[in-house]
């Protein structure tokens, strides 16, 4: 089954990565940009595994190893 | 006759400043070995546990988060909680917040440059095993290298840290002053190292290692490694 979880900094962190892309992108004259935030997206691939059970191995993966829950949220995708 | 202090420095795969912190810690009369990230235990007598800097995992996923994970670090975690010595610098500091072993996250610099120079911190306790060779508010030069040092916790856990008197040393300018010119990270509060409840682990991003030999830009960093290995 192919998942995917997106890992994102919580909004109170600062994200200097996200402003210098912003800065970039309104430097290239495109308009319209309010504000940009970088993130992790994980493309997994899950064997035996669907459903609920999926969606909490996922989370504890997340809670675990991929995400920094002090400074980030994650959000789980599944079919 | 007293049994001499015992240190083990982790390497772990990516680590590069092993030797240097090794050899501070000799010269200071502590018996240095250096452990594999893969070993189940620490070797026996270890008083004090190092996690030198470096880019552990090529800094994957978050610096230090792979590292957290090694085997070894579970020897780490029971040895701090029998309320064994650890000391993490730079890389091992961002390995200690990601194990759990101190609170907090070290982010990217928030002027998103690698830092590499000389920096004054002012020393904000000397009532602990590591500080106890300096003064009270002494300002010292560490050397400081890295690209995510920005100190960033929760509100609560700032505050709690603050009360409880365990930041340990702050970036600060040359008479002790705390400016924004003087946070070279952009980290909360100015924080460069904190220690965790027990006052026996200690986590900082500049590098007292360097400062060992006046020979090399300097000997503030001696007082640490001597007040570490003296009886």
């Amino acid at each position: 089954m192919k998942t995917r979880v997106v890992v994102t900094l919580k909004p109170s962190v600062l994200d200097p990565q996200g402003k210098a892309i912003e800065g970039a992108l309104k430097s290239l004259g495109l308009e319209g940009f309010a504000s940009v935030r970088q993130g992790k997206v994980f493309d997994i691939e899950l064997e035996g595994v669907e459903g609920e059970a999926a969606e909490a191995l996922l989370r504890t993966a997340c809670e675990k190893l991929l995400a920094n829950t002090i400074v980030e949220n994650f959000a789980v995708q599944h079919d | 006759m007293t049994k001499p202090f015992k240190a083990a420095v982790l390497l772990f795969p990516g680590s590069n400043r092993e030797r240097d912190v090794a050899r501070a810690l000799a010269r200071a009369g502590a018996e240095v070995e250096i452990v594999w990230h893969d070993s189940e235990r620490l070797p026996e007598g270890t008083d004090l546990a190092v996690l030198p800097g470096g880019f552990s995992y090529g800094d994957y996923l978050r610096c230090g988060a792979i590292a957290a994970r090694a085997r070894v670090m579970q020897a780490v975690g029971e040895h701090a909680a029998r309320g064994g010595l650890v000391l993490g610098i730079c890389n091992g500091f961002q390995i200690l917040c990601e194990a759990g072993l101190l609170p907090g996250a070290l982010m990217r610099n928030t002027k998103l440059k690698f830092i590499c120079r000389m920096q004054t911190l002012r020393v904000e306790t000397n009532r602990t095993r590591f500080a106890r060779g300096y003064a009270e508010g002494q300002v010292v030069t560490y050397a400081i290298a890295h690209g995510e040092g920005a100190y960033m916790a929760a509100p609560e856990e700032v505050a709690a840290l603050e009360t409880s008197g365990r930041v340990a040393f702050r970036y600060c300018d040359a008479s002790g002053g705390l400016n924004d010119a003087a946070n070279p990270n952009g980290s909360l509060n100015h924080i460069a190292g904190v220690y965790n409840a027990g006052f026996n682990v200690l986590g900082l991003m500049p590098h007292p290692e360097n400062l060992i030999d006046a020979l090399t830009g300097g000997v503030d960093g001696r007082p640490m490694f001597e007040g570490l290995a003296a009886a």
